[in-house]
């Protein structure tokens, strides 16, 4: 696997994360945003968890929950998929990590949305999904892009718990961190820095690009 | 025809209602703090009662014995508030039609030239004159097919001269489309223009409540809140 084709495999899978955050993401954030309910502070601690655990304790908790014996690994073994140390292991790893911080660019960004709008497409027939996805979304896009933006650069970037679920197999999980770790405990200096030179340019252009979306967006940063 | 009969507390203030308003066009008419878009709101389902019933034309749009609070979107009801809220990503033409039921009545063009918004229709909100927003607000409220039409102090944001010019406007809304209209107002002048009966509330109550011929006999007493401009 060269130095082009692992940059390449962690792009696709940090998109592909991206694309998957996005779903739950903004449901987690619109109820956080606009929902009282019980159990609220429990369910917005619980989604910033993996921003604050050892990202190799997340990856030990996802390895028991995807490993062949475990209640996820079961399930989906069944159906003829695995997991484990598959690349289907980094994209869950990059999306679990990837998850909080989308979740809290785009809440806020919800919170932004003045409620009068809302208020006032309901009275005009709106149905809560529609005011949602007419006024509330496209409101907070510059927040949403913000977010995915940031959740791509925090997957590309995943390291802990990808070496867990996912290992370092060539070829197969082996993503720019977990690379740059392997070259640099082999000695092969060379490639470590080019890949260094390669996610710190991306981490630079996203992380750019993000505070850019956040600004119109009106967040604070 | 709206119903009501309302209690709604909120903190120290307390705000208890009970009319039948079967005219036209009836004018909410008080001070500011009177309780007048608390009504509004409770109305259009955007504030829950604490106790009480509304019911519009015969339909429990809530109803706290019965277990009844309609959703927002199930009242049909058209409400332009204070700050008239329209859809910043959208432009004129999208807001109007915003809320369009199939198989209404009522025409964009119809609207359209009663309001004289044809010529903004595909102009972005952001480039119109407090007037037009006015009557776009208006039109985008009407265009929902209401059964009610809830328009909060529409003239209180635009100056005298903006006053003169949109007051015929929804004059003729009221006299053209014959959609009941519940306007609140701190406007003595509005209020007696307006209505065909004017209910005056002060501090969560209806202290008066008669024709705008009565009213306008009323004598100005600077203590009466019938009074109060």
């Amino acid at each position: 696997m060269n130095l082009w084709e692992i940059t390449a495999f962690t792009v696709v899978t940090a998109l592909t994360a991206t694309a998957l955050m996005i779903p739950p993401g903004l449901f987690l954030a619109w109820l956080l945003a606009r929902r009282r309910f019980r159990g609220r502070l429990l369910l917005e601690t619980i989604v910033s968890l993996p921003l604050v655990m050892p990202p190799v304790a997340t990856g030990l908790i996802l390895l028991l929950l995807f490993s062949p014996r475990g209640p996820l690994g079961r399930v989906l073994a069944s159906a003829g998929i695995d997991v484990v140390f598959t690349w289907r292991a980094v994209v869950i790893a990059m999306t679990v990590m990837g998850l909080p911080l989308f979740v809290r660019t785009v809440r806020a960004g919800i919170e932004q949305v003045d409620r009068r709008y809302e208020a006032m497409a309901s009275t005009l027939g709106a149905p809560p999904l529609r005011v949602f996805y007419s006024i509330t979304l496209p409101l907070a896009l510059p927040a949403l892009a913000a977010g995915a933006v940031l959740g791509f650069a925090r997957a590309i970037g995943e390291f802990g718990a990808t070496i867990m679920i996912a290992g370092s197999i060539p070829g197969v999980t082996r993503t720019l961190p977990v690379a740059i770790y392997t070259f640099a405990e082999t000695g092969r200096d060379r490639e470590a820095a080019i890949l260094l030179g390669v996610s710190a340019a991306i981490a630079f252009v996203a992380l750019w690009l993000s505070n850019h979306l956040s600004a119109r967006a009106g967040l604070r940063t | 025809m709206i119903a009501l009969d309302l209690r709604i507390e909120q903190g120290d203030f307390v705000l208890q209602v009970r009319e039948r308003l079967e005219e036209r066009a009836v004018v909410l008419f008080g001070r500011s703090g009177s309780g007048k878009t608390t009504i509004l709101d409770a109305i259009a389902g955007l504030r829950t009662p604490s106790a009480g019933a509304i019911a519009l034309n015969g339909r429990d749009l809530f109803n706290a014995a019965r277990g009844i609070d309609l959703p927002p979107h199930e009242r049909h009801i058209g409400y332009v508030p204070q700050d008239i809220a329209l859809f910043p990503h959208l432009n004129v033409r999208r807001n109007v039609l915003y809320g369009s039921r199939r198989g209404q009545t009522l025409s964009l063009d119809t609207v359209g030239s009663i309001l004289e918004i044809d010529a903004l229709l595909d102009r972005g909100v952001g480039m119109l004159s407090g007037g037009e927003r006015q009557r776009v607000a208006l039109a985008r409220a009407l265009m929902s097919a209401p059964e009610v039409l809830l328009l909060d102090e529409p003239l209180a944001a635009v100056d005298l001269e903006l006053r003169r010019r949109i007051l015929p406007y929804l004059e003729r809304v009221r006299d053209a489309l014959a959609v009941p209209i519940l306007y609140v107002t701190h406007d003595r002048d509005e209020a007696r223009r307006f209505a065909d009966r004017i209910v005056v509330l002060d501090r969560g109550t209806v202290v008066w409540s008669g024709t705008s011929a009565d009213f306008a006999a009323i004598r100005s007493d600077p203590r009466d809140p019938r009074a109060s401009a």
